[in-house]
């Protein structure tokens, strides 16, 4: 069952309409999300994974467009078309929390303060499912006493206030868990908490993947977590997938350019102090004024006038693929 | 390192308690201990690492350091250079005596996003502490303010823009450019590259350690990533609590990891890189809160060696040595920990 394709996006193009301006958001991205099987989808700010993981859910907001491509989700019933679905439909709200679930940024926010957390989590219990009322509860104590919460059926009774941050993402990830869906997207679930706490809800997550098969679409932008994590990976730069394979692809063997600057980019612990960083000269480009061809171009120590034009997407590997017109003769230098 | 070396900053005890006010009268029910009871020597051209999680009072021992916050008790003694200031307590200091010694210790705030005036040019934002210290001429100011920007990196003619013109990347420069602007002895970092993208921390950290170089400057620098530091510190305090569980070099700290809780810390940072996998410790729990903190060692009630020493008597931070150099930590244990680790 593991290694199934659970979700598959091809040629996505999410486009933002604001002031008689044009964001190409998501730019032509494909990829399979796997049953059992973590992608991560990493990247800058601004380079489109958020939004790539709003278009899945369809909660985008009303001045953008899927403009093109496709996105299916393989369920056990047949093939749905995701983009084709009405984004308030009966349909789309039916899958939207039971088959696919969301994991959001900020646990600060992602929760209201005026409702309890039992009553959230049951919320989309009482809306997937036709359990008792008394049934919905002891199933949301048994959420909260999985995710590690101490006193559960106390703690559901609680408000929002009154969990530490590390606690909201766990009740937040109970929440999203509660259905049991067959697909997880994760929008950086710890960048706004601490390491020790980072390293519990991580241990969570890899739980689920393997008990559930749960296939699991992780955002972030931390290449630490990416080494820990990943089974598989998407870097993207301006709305483009620049380069996808698996971990060890990516992490030992990167040919994009703008993958090896941002590898080269970070500190690694334990590397201690001698370690090289080459930072990435210039900055990302203004999403309205992009350069021509290869987004990443002006940034970029291999360009050349052939960069003008976009590449073309190419396959080095049956899982490992690239788009950039020169990643031969860059690998020659190694 | 056992040369003798040149004391800037010496902080002796130093609590900082913020009052918790409750009822009609407004009555002192509590303190939260953010800063409690911290002995440390800063060296002049070190760049100090604190480290440790959110809520363990690492800003709030950086502001403190710049009497932003004031200090319930303890003392910030500060050496000038070569001893001509002679050596001063800040924490006795009057406002209006403080003004001379903020020339020599500036601040670099972590969000490049709020810490400029909206409303200002960049030249309007840095001619400010330029004024304060004597630079009457706009004319000196200008050049002055210029020269600034050129050492961040940043063109010249960007004096007279304003900050939303700039990516958070160029707005920490400037924030760079400002406290750089009165010529100080030690500046404060904190978390001064967390909200940036990681190429353009790489590029933020060259510049403060290029910087550091041409002006022989000393950085306290405060933050959650452990890796940064690992790259840019010559020593690393990590705190828990308000206090400083243990303090080492560098390449020591994270070689013989002695406090139990610097070794859960470091070995739950993912590291990028697929060879050097490490067993995580994973800390039940979250950090207790510094109302009523734990009594005794406040790491007790989360860790795994916890005996009963442990929740009745405070460790002191004490020196050992390891691998020659000098190691501080505070724990009842350190002797059976150091073959667990």
């Amino acid at each position: 069952m593991t290694g199934e394709v659970a979700l598959s996006v091809k040629n996505l193009k999410t486009f933002f309409y604001t002031n008689n301006r044009c964001n190409k958001a998501v730019n032509g991205v494909s990829f399979d999300i796997k049953k059992g099987r973590t992608l991560c989808v990493v990247g800058e700010s601004g380079c489109g994974k958020s939004v790539t993981a709003s278009t899945i859910m369809q909660l985008l907001p009303s001045l953008s467009r899927i403009e093109e491509g496709s996105i299916t989700y393989h369920a056990e019933a047949g093939d749905i078309r995701i983009d084709q679905l009405d984004r308030d439909g009966k349909e789309m709200r039916r899958i939207r929390g039971s088959e696919i679930a969301m994991i959001f940024q900020d646990p600060m926010t992602a929760l209201n303060p005026v409702y309890t957390i039992g009553f959230q989590i049951g919320e989309s219990l009482k809306y997937h499912t036709d359990l008792s009322a008394k049934a919905r509860h002891a199933k949301v104590v048994d959420l909260l006493a999985n995710m590690g919460i101490p006193e559960p059926e106390r703690r559901a009774k609680e408000y929002p206030h009154k969990y530490s941050g590390g606690m909201r993402q766990r009740a937040l990830i109970a929440m999203a868990m509660s259905c049991n869906p067959k697909i997880l997207i994760a929008d950086e679930p710890t960048t706004a908490l601490d390491v020790t706490i980072q390293a519990q809800i991580f241990r969570l997550m890899d739980e689920l993947k393997e008990q559930h098969g749960t296939a699991i679409m992780l955002i972030t932008h931390d290449m630490g977590v990416v080494a820990e994590l990943a089974d598989e990976v998407i870097v993207m730069y301006m709305g483009n997938i620049v380069e996808a394979g698996t971990v060890d692809d990516i992490l030992r063997r990167p040919k994009h350019p703008y993958t090896r600057a941002l590898l080269d980019s970070i500190p690694v612990l334990g590397r201690g102090r001698n370690q090289d960083i080459k930072s990435i000269r210039g900055a990302t480009p203004d999403p309205y004024q992009r350069p021509k061809g290869c987004q990443f171009s002006p940034r970029c120590d291999f360009a050349t006038e052939t960069c003008s034009a976009m590449p073309d997407e190419e396959y080095i590997t049956e899982t490992h693929r690239v788009s950039c017109h020169h990643y031969k003769d860059i690998s020659q230098h190694d | 390192m056992t040369e003798s070396r040149d004391v800037i900053l010496q902080l002796r005890d130093l609590k900082t308690y913020f009052a918790l006010r409750q009822g009609v009268f407004q009555r002192v029910t509590g303190f939260v201990k953010a800063v409690d009871g911290i002995n440390l020597d800063i060296y002049r051209g070190e760049v100090l690492g604190l480290v440790g999680e959110s809520g363990c009072g690492k800003t709030t021992l950086g502001k403190s350091i710049l009497q932003l916050i004031r200090p319930t008790a303890g003392e910030i003694t500060y050496h000038g250079a070569d001893g001509t200031d002679g050596a001063v307590d800040m924490c006795c200091l009057s406002d209006a005596e403080m003004v001379a010694y903020r020339k020599k210790l500036q601040i670099v705030f972590q969000d490049p996003h709020s810490s400029l005036n909206p409303a200002f040019t960049i030249f309007g934002s840095l001619q400010d502490p330029l004024k304060k210290y004597g630079v009457k001429s706009k004319k000196e100011r200008r050049k002055i303010i210029g020269d600034l920007l050129e050492a961040v990196n940043l063109q010249r003619d960007y004096m007279d823009r304003y900050p939303h013109e700039f990516s958070g990347g160029q707005r920490q420069r400037i924030g760079i450019a400002r406290a750089l602007s009165v010529e100080p002895e030690l500046i404060v970092c904190d978390e001064a590259v967390s909200a940036l993208d990681v190429s353009i921390q790489a590029q933020v950290l060259q510049l403060l350690m290029d910087l550091k170089k041409k002006r022989n400057l000393t950085y306290i620098f405060i933050t959650h990533d452990l890796s940064v530091t690992e790259y840019i510190c010559d020593r690393i305090a990590v705190m828990y609590l308000g206090r400083i569980v243990e303090l080492a070099h560098t390449e020591d700290l994270y070689e013989h990891r002695l406090h139990p809780y610097t070794q859960a810390l470091l070995s739950s940072i993912p590291v990028a890189d697929l060879d050097r996998k490490t067993k995580r410790i994973v800390l039940e729990g979250d950090v207790p809160s510094p109302i009523n903190p734990p009594s005794g060692c406040p790491f007790h009630p989360r860790c795994r060696f916890a005996k009963d020493i442990c929740s009745t008597e405070v460790p002191a931070l004490r020196k050992v040595v390891t691998g020659g150099k000098e190691h501080h930590v505070s724990c009842h244990l350190v002797d059976d920990t150091v073959t667990a680790a």
